[in-house]
């Protein structure tokens, strides 16, 4: 059975374990409209203040939502020790890691989804012309964040305080990918929308290397 | 209810599937069956070592049964000859498969102290996922066989959380049984199993064990049917104590240790 | 023993000798004076953090390929000579900036990225103090340390991109920048200096740890074994009766 197949089949679980619930979900979105909301506080949010500060601040409630959101995804696997039977079937390891990205991409992607148009309504931004663009710059920042999000989800399932330790691991190492997508969602909100070519390209370097990473080392963070 | 190797290998072509990553030589007559070797194996926790030079050679088609105590090192064999972890020192071996041991998983049955199943997915859900998993064509059919053999087909539908304990570990085996390993490994198997279960486990054992499938089985002396085992190997202090292969004979060995333990091995 | 303390010493004696070089015999700066002489201790713990951060990925390397203990010992040293280092740089550059520029801080490509890179490092040694299984700890730090390896130019570059698309309003100018060779001298003692005190350091760490481990083995032993005992005399006893 190839990888990817394997992951898919994986994918398939997640979802349907997460669909079955929707508990992970629901406190993703509404964890990340209170930080939407707050940070009305923080600055007053007229249309060009919107677009100087708007990216900026959707991408922290990614962020911080995503954090939050990617512990459940190695944790939900101790109770009966499914993640070893899992690894009990001849399926490489590197499937199991990533079937899980995919879904925990899959989660915060339908987050996005009903972020994005809320916030354009609470702060009077509009997407509608850059949508695509803005679907490409999501699409990779938030690659980014599962990518990473999901190896240290494996990492401090094992660890005391994994709820603090996860996005201590993961919010520092994320900076760059901070800058890259709050930089090329903001220059497609700009008088002259256009889609930076470098930030983009930094990101999907980012993801390369970040994901090779995780494809080399994936053996030892499943091992017992 | 004895069967042969042949009417093993005719249910194989009736049911038409290729086994989990089987190479066209391995279809067809005389499934050879697989061993396993240990050899000095150490294994430590940190300070604690589970596993002091271990070495042992389990031959195909043997039943073997584990003994000793908690603490003396049995899960940990279980689970190493499983895959599922690595000794520290030597060398852990599958023998008569023929290939790798990455493949080697697709051979393996494992019934554990955990259920190895997803609590908020239907016993039916469970078993199609790991049907699909070891690469079984007819994933839906062989779990749907799989719970009709086990006697839950009438609970396929609910959720794993509401089963009670005899019903879990009777799909915990199921799902251990699924991809027909040729070499199962059991840690305290029957615990938790009701009357019925305890009946249809046996059943299992012992066609397994006339199918030429290799069992090795820990358990506690006294509560499980040993009747089947054809060698008893007991663990003390993460070494090898006593093994009735050198000894003689098993059930005599069994009997010893039952008194000397108090029932407690 | 000896070797160590001879080491120790020279290293002190080094760090005197940059000290007064550092104060004395260096020329005075013309526009900053006496405040630039931070300088020889400021840049030398930069480039000695850098210089221990790497130690931690070679050796995170080296236990994922070898899973021997000492390259664990290796990297937690390392990382923690590696903090110091970049604590003191974070603390001495604020000290010297503020009297210079008149501010404390600023979010340019160097400073935020030392900065991160202190937060990198320091999640890495509060990740190791919330695993307990010491396999585990050793396995997993390794892994987090070769991520945070890799981020580390990922932030210095995706820092200079966007202060060179936002440049900063008031412009740091490298302090390297036409350097009085007697200067230069004086930097090179103190940075020869800071390197030896790294090293005995990272030395240090790495010996207590190897201690601390072969403590903790002995100790565990010697629990073991007594329980072992304890257990043998009461089954002896049944066996007896059963003969």
């Amino acid at each position: 059975m190839t990888t990817s197949r394997a992951a898919a089949i994986l994918l398939v679980k997640e979802l349907r374990l997460e669909f079955r619930t929707r508990e992970l979900l629901t406190t993703t979105v509404i964890f990340a409209l209170v930080v939407v909301v707050l940070f009305s506080f923080a600055f007053e949010p007229t249309a060009a203040e919107s677009r100087r500060y708007g990216p900026g601040l959707l991408w922290i409630a990614f962020l911080f939502a995503g954090s939050l959101m990617l512990n459940p995804s190695f944790a939900r696997e101790q109770s009966n020790e499914t993640l070893d039977a899992l690894r009990m079937t001849p399926i490489a390891p590197f499937a199991i890691l990533f079937g899980k990205m995919l879904a925990n991409f899959v989660f915060l992607a339908v987050a996005e989804a009903i972020l994005v148009p809320v916030f354009a309504v609470l702060y009077n931004v509009s997407f509608s012309a850059v949508a695509g663009r803005l679907i490409l710059v999501l699409g990779l920042g938030t690659l980014g964040l599962v990518i990473t999000g999901t190896v240290f989800s494996a990492i401090s399932a094992h660890a005391r305080m994994r709820e603090l330790l996860l996005p201590l691991l993961l919010l520092p190492i994320l900076t760059p990918l901070l800058i890259a997508s709050v930089e090329a969602t903001a220059s497609l909100l700009a008088d002259q929308p256009e889609l930076d070519g470098t930030w983009v390209a930094f990101l999907a370097g980012f993801d390369i290397v970040f994901l090779t990473a995780s494809w080399l080392m994936c053996d030892y963070l499943l091992e017992e | 209810m004895r069967r042969s190797a042949t009417s093993f290998v005719a249910k194989q072509i009736a049911l038409g599937e290729p086994r989990a990553n089987s190479q066209p030589s391995e279809r067809g007559p005389a499934v050879n069956p697989i061993g396993i070797v240990f050899e000095s194996v150490e294994k430590r926790f940190g300070s604690l070592v589970a596993l002091r030079n271990v070495s042992l050679e389990i031959r195909g088609g043997e039943f073997v049964a584990l003994l000793g105590a908690n603490g003396a090192g049995k899960t940990t064999l279980l689970r190493m000859a499983a895959q599922l972890m690595k000794p520290t020192t030597g060398n852990v071996a599958l023998t008569g498969t023929g290939s790798k041991s990455e493949d080697a998983r697709g051979f393996i049955g494992f019934v554990g102290h955990s259920t190895f199943l997803y609590d908020e997915m239907s016993a039916e859900e469970n078993l199609h996922l790991f049907a699909q998993l070891y690469g079984l064509s007819d994933a839906s059919a062989r779990a749907a066989a799989a719970l009709t053999a086990c006697g839950l087909s009438s609970r396929a539908g609910s959720l794993v959380r509401t089963f009670s304990r005899g019903m879990r570990q009777r799909l915990a085996i199921a799902r251990a049984l699924l991809h027909e390993p040729r070499l199962l490994l059991l840690d305290e198997p029957a615990a938790g199993l009701d009357r019925q279960g305890l009946a249809w486990f046996g059943a299992t054992l012992e066609r397994l064990r006339a199918e030429g499938c290799t069992i090795v089985m820990s358990t506690h002396a006294r509560n499980e049917s040993l009747d089947l085992t054809t060698r008893a190997v007991s663990l003390a202090g993460g070494r090898i104590e006593r093994d009735s292969s050198t000894e003689g004979n098993p059930t005599k060995m069994l009997a010893e240790l039952r008194s000397a333990h108090g029932g407690e091995a | 023993m000896k070797g160590r303390i001879t080491l120790v010493l020279v290293a002190a004696a080094l760090m005197v000798f940059a000290g007064f070089a550092a104060l004395y015999v260096a020329p005075d700066e013309k526009t900053m004076h006496a405040i630039q002489r931070i300088f020889y201790f400021h840049v030398p713990s930069a480039i000695c953090s850098f210089v221990a951060f790497f130690i931690v990925f070679v050796a995170n390397f080296a236990y994922l390929a070898t899973r021997k203990p000492k390259w664990d010992w290796l990297g937690v040293a390392g990382a923690e000579v590696g903090v110091v280092c970049c604590t003191i740089v974070l603390i001495t550059g604020p000290i010297w900036a503020h009297p210079v520029w008149g501010i404390w801080w600023t979010w340019d490509a160097r400073l935020t990225s030392t900065f991160v890179m202190w937060l990198l490092y320091m999640a890495y040694l509060l990740l190791r103090g919330f695993l307990d299984d010491p396999q585990r700890k050793a396995m997993f730090s390794a892994v987090f340390g070769i991520f945070a390896f890799l981020d580390v130019p990922l932030v210095y570059f995706s820092n200079r991109l966007w202060r060179t698309q936002h440049p900063q309003p008031v412009i740091l100018g490298g302090s390297n920048s036409g350097l009085d060779p007697m200067m230069g001298k004086v930097l090179l003692i103190s940075f020869v200096a800071v390197l030896c005190i790294t090293a005995v350091l990272i030395a240090d760490r790495y010996r207590l740890e190897q201690l601390r481990t072969e403590f903790e083995e002995l100790r565990f032993r010697s629990e073991s074994r007594d329980a072992e005992r304890a257990r043998k005399i009461p089954q002896a006893a049944r066996e007896a009766r059963v003969e």
